[in-house]
């Protein structure tokens, strides 16, 4: 069992825009990419060209159907797709680094990543058993555990310019539905980001306190809501039902012009 | 416990190279970073006009390419027979006299018996000067089977399309309103485009029968029935012209509603232009209440004058719109069944259109000077923004709604303005200023002109004296006049049948046209490989295929000529082409061989250079005989198209130094653009940003910067004028006359102002026995790309199940796991199928060119794509079905050729799950055998 810290200084996260993203996996190539030739040893992946290809990735992009419920407004809402990128959450109260019997996983004191050393880690897969969010992937070529690194060594990387200094999946989502930063600090993009939209933890009753936060999407199809037809409808009040009353009116617009 | 110590800051690379991305169509600038001289990372360039620094799943998946099992090692020469996939490797001395032994002959006698049509390819400015040097007519690009109407309507009616060749203006647009779009062209801006108006609160509409992507994001979904784009989008003018919410300033100043029309219906100039003696057509100035040239100094054009002239009355082309768009026919009402969209709806969003646009308007204190001389102080913005897409392209009257959506954007005075929709350089650019076609052979000579153009009336078609079609594809014909990217969809078909005629070689480019990229996969393998009963012969004699892949197409070619991938190569992304520009400005980019490769492989572009030399074509050797460029690098910088003007603009050398635009060529100006990340931009100064194509300051700077030779402005066609042509010569007027089987169907769909007619298959079918449509889209992650056998791409897109809608999936009884026989009247096909609750209830759909063929792309074959993965093409012919006359009738569009895909018709019933999806085609040999058990692909140490 592995003890983690009291309190961290900093709480980094990702801030995901469920409203924006268009489930593109721009960030999902763009992680595999980067964690492939950095941080541990490369995302693998078995039988790549064959029948049943596999390969670690630590962040996948899932898409739900979510068929709203009938209300008095809208009888019949239309489905909606939603996209849910998800990887690690670099949960406060990590259930995945207390259950690791050899201390490879951690959650970081300064800045509350939560990581794995590889040199520790002996593959018994017991922190992707403890994480309700299906988070971790064990490396089938190495035998480690892989996650989420927040891009450790992107965001303090003084060989990269100071602008890219945050995770590649934040610098490439083409939409912008994915925020990095601090959340213990209030003033932070993401705090204010999640404090104007909403912004959600995921199933908090698991009681892992994750710092990541979900954007809610917008309420949609309002269009199909009848009380807008009618606050509308002045702007479509006729002119005229036929060409020759038509033209009448155009000949007295245009004398206004 | 003690944490480890970490490297926070390892070495990222030794060097980054910047070049520019080609895993799909959208050219972004990628940094490619190296360690020792291997690729080790591709992220997006943050300087880069297209990207701005991101990337896409494919830009970052590049790097699989770099180790693709799949990609070509040799020139290969078949030595088994077609579609086997048995092939030796021979040398590129062997692979280009073969060539040319093949080719040389059909120059010097019959250069139309080549066919050069060349697919996903982004240099058809080179590809397109080859071929007419060589002297064939036979040369077009994949447009024709991509989004040609959408291309040709948007010139023909505003002199610039949606495509790349255009975009909102992201950052005043306050409703965003997107037709048909899956997640393609310009795919990186548009996701950009939505996030940035998003995040201010601005609204998206999405109309389309699928609702992911963009449409999963939209504020509202608009699901409607494929095929009834243009009815919608008719009934929304109808209720805003009804309404009065239109920009009538707009329409008068900058749109031919004013322009006054031969009323006679006796004249052969009936429906035509009143013009002055130097051509310009009239309007009446309500200034005087005279007739003046619609580009008058001063002149303020009248919408409702008429005109009575020499005994023939004349009326403004907006008297037309109203006497057709006010017909009930188009209210909401009347096509809310069929598009599948209720009354309510439709008028909602066209209310919601005028209150945005004329509500939220406002102004920009940019000061401009239109064409007539006028000076205004602001510049009024309208927020509402339209992008449209394949989905109502890809229609048999898909031209017809394309040119339907322009004028929504016009009446609306949305294009062109603040917070509507902008073009991008060298757009705006009016008809007049395209090339027309050419097709003139001459034995040994280059073609009398460019291949593809914009016709203007009957006399611009592509035919030979005998009125017979002049080209293979049968592109400019009366079946199709206005075929501005050309028909590759036809190209094998009619070679096969020797209607118009019969070829020699068929030499084709980056074009999987044995398998997703054909109409009737099965048939044309079949053209491919059938043989003349007499000779034994093929009945397509040769063919020549270069691919940097094993793709599907390389089996069925008789000799391949291996090219480089992406990052192994030289490319310009020109002006002369379709180039990488914002709306804000100019830009061009290069490829360049970041690596090199480790194959004997070369540049396509590079071999056609050398093939070129060889056939001693006059663009590609020297007076002495010589070959003229070494490679495709030395043509992009030292080849003039005319004098100043070469396929780079950036840095080209002027009397006084560096300049850009005109200028001569530049022996250091790919150095240069490596050394500027690979692009070069320039920016339009402000007041010239808007009112582009009547804006005296932009045309100026299009001048300077090479774009034309002198100011162009000119006013949207409402009205089209060439289409009218087509009708008049349909109504029996003029010496080129149409045949008698077209003459009903022209003086019908070639109507010169926007209209809806039910596509072509659902009037040829019985729609109660095939009462579903069937469509097809590609994944973000594999749109457009030329790998999707990329090791990375597949595990997130390897299935495709057929989606069904609840209604169809309740009917029929389905469950997780079943397997549905899908048929159409041309063929049947047996899936896997899996339920889409948030999908037109009459339309099932799936991921396009998932399913491959057993042994191509390198792939193992029980690889679910050549397992479960299908293709819907089986089902869409090339040909409508027949009508008992005999003749061959192209599933197209009647007006530009585009191929109809979208108008499949299908059937579906449950079925037992067979083994394998059906049909299953016998596996072929893959030339570069199968990919590794496993991949851990770090370079660095």
């Amino acid at each position: 069992m592995t003890t983690l810290p009291k309190t961290t200084n900093k709480k980094l996260g990702l801030v995901i825009d469920l409203d924006t993203c268009v489930g593109c996996h721009a960030c999902v190539i763009s992680c595999k990419g980067w964690n492939t030739e950095n941080y541990g040893a490369p995302l693998s992946d078995q039988d790549p060209y064959g029948a049943e290809s596999t390969g670690t990735f630590l962040n996948r992009v899932h898409s739900y159907e979510v068929q709203p419920l009938a209300t008095s407004t809208m009888p019949h809402p239309a489905a909606q797709l939603i996209h849910f990128p998800k990887s690690c959450l670099h949960c406060e109260d990590a259930p995945c680094v207390t259950v690791c019997p050899t201390g490879a996983s951690y959650k970081r004191e300064e800045d509350g990543i939560v990581l794995v050393n590889e040199a520790d880690c002996i593959g018994c897969g017991l922190c992707a058993w403890a994480c309700p969010y299906g988070a971790r992937e064990m490396d089938a070529q190495e035998g480690v555990m892989k996650k989420c690194t927040l891009c450790v060594d992107r965001i303090y990387n003084e060989n990269l310019p100071e602008i890219d200094r945050e995770p590649a999946c934040v610098r490439t989502c083409p939409a912008g539905a994915r925020h990095f930063g601090d959340f213990a600090d209030p003033e932070s993009h993401v705090s204010r980001l999640t404090a104007e939209r909403g912004g959600m933890e995921l199933m908090p009753e698991q009681g892992t306190k994750p710092v990541n936060r979900y954007l809610p999407p917008r309420p949609k199809d309002r269009m199909d809501v009848p009380q807008l037809t009618d606050t509308l409808a002045p702007h479509l009040a006729p002119v005229a039902d036929e060409p020759k009353g038509f033209m009448n009116w155009l000949d007295k617009a245009l004398d206004r012009i | 416990m003690t944490q480890p110590d970490l490297n926070l800051s390892p070495k990222v690379s030794d060097e980054i190279r910047k070049t520019t991305c080609y895993m799909c169509a959208c050219r972004c600038g990628i940094d490619v970073h190296m360690k020792d001289g291997k690729v080790a990372y591709i992220e997006g360039n943050r300087d880069h006009p297209v990207n701005k620094g991101v990337l896409c799943a494919k830009g970052s998946a590049g790097i699989m390419q770099v180790n693709a099992p799949s990609r070509l090692r040799n020139p290969l020469k078949r030595v088994g027979p077609r579609g086997s996939g048995e092939f030796e490797e021979i040398s590129w001395d062997e692979a280009l006299d073969i060539a040319t032994d093949w080719l040389a002959p059909i120059r010097a006698e019959a250069p139309e018996k080549l066919a050069f049509f060349t697919g996903r390819d982004q240099s058809q400015s080179f590809t397109s000067f080859w071929a007419q040097n060589f002297g064939t007519p036979n040369y077009a690009a994949h447009g024709g089977f991509c989004s040609v109407n959408m291309a040709a309507a948007g010139i023909y009616t505003m002199g610039g399309a949606f495509w790349e060749f255009g975009q909102p203006d992201w950052d005043h647009t306050k409703l965003f309103m997107l037709f048909g779009v899956a997640e393609d062209h310009d795919s990186n801006p548009i996701k950009m485009g939505i996030g940035k108006i998003k995040a201010r609160g601005a609204r998206v509409i999405g109309v389309n029968p699928i609702r992911t992507g963009y449409n999963a994001v939209a504020d509202d979904w608009v699901g409607i029935t494929p095929g009834t784009d243009g009815l919608f989008i008719l009934s929304l003018i109808h209720e805003l012209m009804k309404a009065g919410k239109i920009d009538l300033d707009y329409l008068a100043r900058y749109t031919n509603a004013p322009v006054l029309l031969n009323g006679d219906e006796s004249s052969p100039e009936h429906g035509l232009f009143l013009r002055n003696d130097e051509g310009k057509p009239l309007v009446i100035d309500r200034r005087t209440g005279k007739p003046a040239p619609f580009d008058g100094q001063g002149v303020k054009p009248d919408l409702s004058a008429t005109y009575r002239n020499a005994g023939i009355s004349h009326r403004t082309v907006m008297q037309l719109m109203a006497e057709r768009y006010l017909d009930p026919q188009y209210a909401p009402e009347a096509v809310a069944e069929r598009c599948g969209i209720t009354a309510d709806k439709i008028r909602t969003i066209a209310a919601e259109l005028a209150r945005v646009a004329f509500d939220e308007a406002f102004e920009l204190q940019h000061e401009w000077t239109d064409f007539r001389g006028e000076t205004h102080k602001t510049m009024t913005g309208r927020p509402v923004s339209f992008h449209a897409m394949r989905g109502v392209s890809a229609h048999s009257n898909g031209f017809q709604t394309c040119r339907a959506l322009h004028v929504l954007q016009i009446i609306l005075g949305t294009v062109e303005v603040p917070g509507g929709f902008r073009f991008k350089p060298p757009y705006p650019k009016p008809v007049s200023i395209h090339p027309t076609p050419h097709c003139k052979v001459t034995p040994g000579k280059p073609l009398d002109g460019p291949h593809l153009g914009f016709v203007r009336g009957p006399e611009n078609l592509a035919l030979r004296e005998d009125g017979t079609p002049a080209r293979i594809d049968k592109a400019f014909t009366w079946e199709n006049p206005m075929s501005a990217h050309g028909l590759m969809h036809m190209v094998i078909s009619n070679a096969h049948a020797g209607d118009p005629y019969k070829i020699d070689t068929l030499f084709m480019y980056m074009a999987n046209m044995s398998w997703n990229s054909s109409m009737n996969t099965g048939g044309v393998m079949e053209m491919l490989t059938d043989t003349d009963p007499e000779t034994g012969e093929y009945v397509i004699p040769r063919i020549i295929y270069s691919d940097a892949y094993s793709s599907e197409m390389v089996a069925y070619a008789d000799l391949i000529l291996p090219d480089a991938t992406y990052l192994e190569r030289h490319d310009c992304i020109s002006l002369l082409d379709r180039p990488i520009c914002e709306a804000d400005g100019a830009a061009d980019a290069i490829r360049w061989p970041v690596i090199a490769p480790d194959r004997n492989v070369r540049g396509f572009q590079s071999v056609l250079c050398e093939l070129g030399g060889r056939l001693n074509l006059p663009g590609f050797t020297n007076s002495d005989g010589s070959q003229k460029y070494a490679d495709y690098a030395d043509y992009i910088t030292n080849h003039e198209r005319k004098p100043g003007i070469g396929p780079l603009a950036g840095w080209r050398m002027g009397e006084n130094g560096l300049t850009y635009g005109r200028g001569g060529p530049n022996e250091a100006q790919l150095d240069a653009y490596i050394k500027n990340g690979g692009f070069f931009s320039t920016h339009i100064p402000k007041g010239a940003q808007y009112y582009k194509p009547w804006n005296t300051a932009y045309q100026d700077w299009a001048v300077q910067l090479g774009l034309y030779d002198t100011p162009q402005p000119y006013i949207f066609e409402i009205y089209s004028e060439p289409m009218r042509k087509f009708q008049l010569a349909a109504e029996g007027h003029g010496e080129r006359q149409p045949p008698e089987h077209l003459r009903a169907r022209i003086k019908h769909t070639m109507d010169p102002m926007p209209f809806w007619y039910p596509a072509l298959e659902e009037a040829a079918v019985d729609n109660d026995e095939y009462p579903v449509h069937a469509l097809t889209q590609r994944p973000m992650a594999m749109y457009h790309s030329w790998g999707s056998q990329n090791a990375w791409l597949r595990q997130i897109h390897g299935h495709n199940p057929l989606y069904v809608p609840t209604k169809l999936w309740e009917a029929n009884g389905f469950a997780e796991g079943d397997w549905a026989r899908v048929s159409s009247v041309h063929g049947a096909i047996t899936v896997p199928v899996a339920h889409m609750a948030a999908l037109n209830e009459n339309t099932v759909w799936t991921w396009n060119a998932i399913g491959k063929r057993k042994g191509a792309w390198a792939l193992s074959e029980d690889a679910p794509e050549a397992t479960k993965g299908f293709l819907l093409n089986h089902l869409i012919h090339e040909l409508l079905p027949p009508k008992g006359d005999g003749l061959r009738w192209s599933n197209s569009d009647p007006i530009t050729g585009q191929a109809a895909w979208f108008d499949l018709r299908v059937k579906i019933e449950k079925t037992t799950a067979p083994a394998e999806a059906q049909p299953v085609l016998p596996p072929i040999k893959s030339p570069v055998g199968k990919g590794p058990d496993a991949l851990a692909w770090k370079v660095g140490t």
